[in-house]
């Protein structure tokens, strides 16, 4: 194998913490258990507290209150180069008076490591990100893509137990993230060591982690599997902030223990209801709402909200839809291929079963903080 | 084939260059003067005044004396100066712009004001005509020299490099060595050569505090030029021309290097 030796990943504890800038609390209270060699990531908006909690993991700013662990041991007033963790900047940050080969061999020489030792770790870390022909190049004869793969040699060169992440392929195109996320994923598979990754891209979270935090204004809305965050989002923010989704609200009556609202001429059944006397919202998956005739195949229990097609687009495995429903909302609808045509200004009717809905309560924050 | 805008511009920089340089290269003719006197055209031609400058104690010692000085006044501007620069560059914005201005002002005040006030404090310090009182005054004038210079270098200076090392394990020392001086470096180099230039021509506090015991080369300079016409200050003038172009030069060309990687 071609890549650092595979280390035993640290396990990351962080319990009540707090980091307060002056009046301004920039993290409130968060807790946050990493697994050894879990890849984890830290997903939200900006400002929502996310890149705070890596630069506390590092040591570059000192935690307000509560405890921060790293591998079983309290970090609290451990400077950041004593804490032998890579990182990796969203702007690479390599040394621009340095080749690739100085750059990679920096953490190593202050270690202590030397000769003909340093020049093969430096060797099977560029091997690693496919990096070893530029180690005489210097970092500004390199493309973004390129600075990133020996920004990511250089941090896992000294075989670290924690990796850390902020934004590392924000300021790169499409392509070249998504082919950089596979690196990165087999990299981690490859090596054991934990990941903890800060983005603000819920797709890239979804392909990289094994769990996701998502954060919102300073707080952990949930921590969970993508999938988990997908289909089971425990707030109306977190389903909002992960996939596309339609948000219903409407005037709500507890009937026979189930939730009804109105929406516009029409009622949407959900089981259940929710527990206090938080306003119930209706959060709807486009990929499990289906278009269908007006009045047509009916199905017994079903939801059926009549619209108007607004939009139709073709995206080649499939189509999607905006329907104008009776009360203004505009749903959108995935259709797989194969599936019934409709066209703009076409009558139609968004149909779901109960088990296909989320029940969530309504957070005025969730819509905020999209914008 | 150069449109007729272009060649305009290029003669009116040639005309500029030549008002620039004339006075500077009117000396060198007048350096080989075969006579006393420093009339233009010169007549005749000898070595003699060179011979002068090389043999003459007054002109060895005061050259030395400048010298000495102006190394010492690089070496404390430039220390003095860059630590400057980095309290000013990274205090908060109006603190670190107040202070700045302040330490600027030697650069502001006219010099013979401030040499009216060095040579009252210095004659009750004993300092006058002494090596560390030149070394005090010449440091103070440098001093903003180096800071602006430094302080244009940290200003370009990515921090986040220093967080970026600290997280490989360098603590503040190596970090300032491995990764913040190389960097800026060349403001600091800059700086010291300011520095020392700054000191090595320095004439209005030197004319103040200089003594019969102690006397540098601008001194040297401008009272053999007021007691007797000597060529012998045309002899300097060239030397120090030519000293000076190659420094430029050698800058020059030190900069190309760097710029290339």
């Amino acid at each position: 194998m071609n890549a650092p030796q595979r280390s035993a990943g640290a396990a990351i504890e962080i319990r009540k913490a707090s980091k307060r800038y002056g009046a301004f609390t920039a993290l409130n209270d968060i807790d946050l258990h990493i697994r050894p060699g879990e890849f984890m990531t830290l997903l939200g908006p900006s400002g929502s507290g996310k890149t705070t909690t890596l630069n506390l993991i590092a040591g570059f700013t000192d935690i307000s209150s509560g405890a921060l662990e790293i591998g079983g041991k309290s970090v609290t007033g451990l400077p950041s180069h004593k804490r032998n963790i890579g990182v990796v900047f969203q702007h690479y940050a390599l040394f621009p008076h340095m080749t690739v080969g100085k750059n990679v061999a920096y953490p190593l020489t202050l270690r202590g490591i030397k000769g003909e030792d340093r020049e093969r770790r430096v060797k099977r870390a560029l091997d690693m990100v496919k990096m070893t022909d530029f180690a005489h190049r210097y970092p500004n004869e390199l493309s973004g893509g390129q600075q990133q793969r020996v920004a990511l040699a250089r941090a896992l060169v000294f075989d670290p137990p924690l990796l850390l992440m902020d934004e590392p392929l924000g300021a790169l195109d499409k392509k070249l993230r998504e082919w950089l996320q596979l690196e990165i994923k087999r990299i981690h598979r490859e090596l054991g060591t934990t990941f903890v990754y800060v983005t603000h891209d819920q797709e890239e979270a979804l392909v990289l982690s094994d769990r996701i935090a998502v954060f919102n204004g300073g707080r952990i809305e949930q921590i969970g599997t993508g999938r988990e965050l997908y289909d089971h989002p425990a707030t109306l923010f977190v389903g909002r902030f992960i996939g596309e989704s339609t948000v219903l609200r409407g005037p709500t009556e507890t009937v026979d223990g189930n939730t009804v609202m109105t929406i516009g001429k029409d009622k949407v059944v959900a089981h259940g209801r929710l527990p206090g006397d938080a306003r119930p919202v209706i959060l709807l998956r486009p990929e499990r709402t289906a278009l269908k005739r007006p009045g047509a195949d009916a199905v017994t229990g079903e939801n059926r909200l009549s619209g108007t097609v607004e939009e139709a687009i073709y995206l080649g495995s499939g189509s999607k839809y905006e329907v104008r429903l009776t009360d203004g909302t505009t749903a959108v609808v995935r259709s797989p291929l194969g599936g019934a045509d409709f066209r703009i200004g076409d009558p139609v009717d968004v149909t779901f079963t109960p088990a296909d809905l989320t029940l969530l309560p309504d957070d005025a924050s969730a819509d905020v903080t999209l914008t | 084939m150069p449109s007729f805008p272009r060649v305009f511009l290029g003669l009116f920089c040639l005309l500029v260059a030549v008002l620039l340089l004339a006075p500077t290269l009117v000396v060198i003719p007048m350096s080989f003067n075969g006579n006393k006197s420093l009339a233009f055209p010169p007549v005749g031609f000898s070595w003699q005044w060179y011979a002068n400058f090389f043999s003459n104690p007054d002109w060895t010692t005061s050259f030395t004396n400048s010298l000495i000085i102006a190394l010492i006044v690089a070496v404390v501007a430039t220390v003095v100066g860059t630590l400057a620069a980095f309290g000013v560059t990274r205090a908060a914005a109006r603190t670190g712009g107040l202070l700045r201005a302040l330490l600027i002002t030697p650069m502001v005040v006219p010099g013979v004001v401030l040499a009216i006030g060095i040579y009252a404090v210095y004659l009750d310090a004993h300092l006058v005509g002494t090596v560390v009182g030149f070394v005090l005054a010449h440091t103070m004038l440098a001093i903003p020299f180096v800071l602006i210079a430094v302080q244009a270098s940290l200003e370009v200076f990515d921090r986040r490099l220093e967080t970026a090392a600290s997280s490989l394990g360098a603590g503040r020392l190596t970090v300032f060595r491995t990764v913040t001086l190389p960097l800026i470096l060349p403001g600091i180099l800059s700086g010291a050569l300011f520095a020392f230039i700054t000191s090595f021509d320095e004439i209005i506090v030197a004319l103040f505090i200089t003594s019969p015991y102690l006397k540098t080369l601008p001194v040297q300079i401008y009272t053999s030029i007021t007691r007797d016409a000597d060529p012998t200050v045309a002899a300097v003038g060239t030397l120090l021309f030519i000293a000076t172009s190659l420094i430029i030069v050698a800058g020059l060309l030190f900069g190309m290097r760097r710029g290339r990687t």
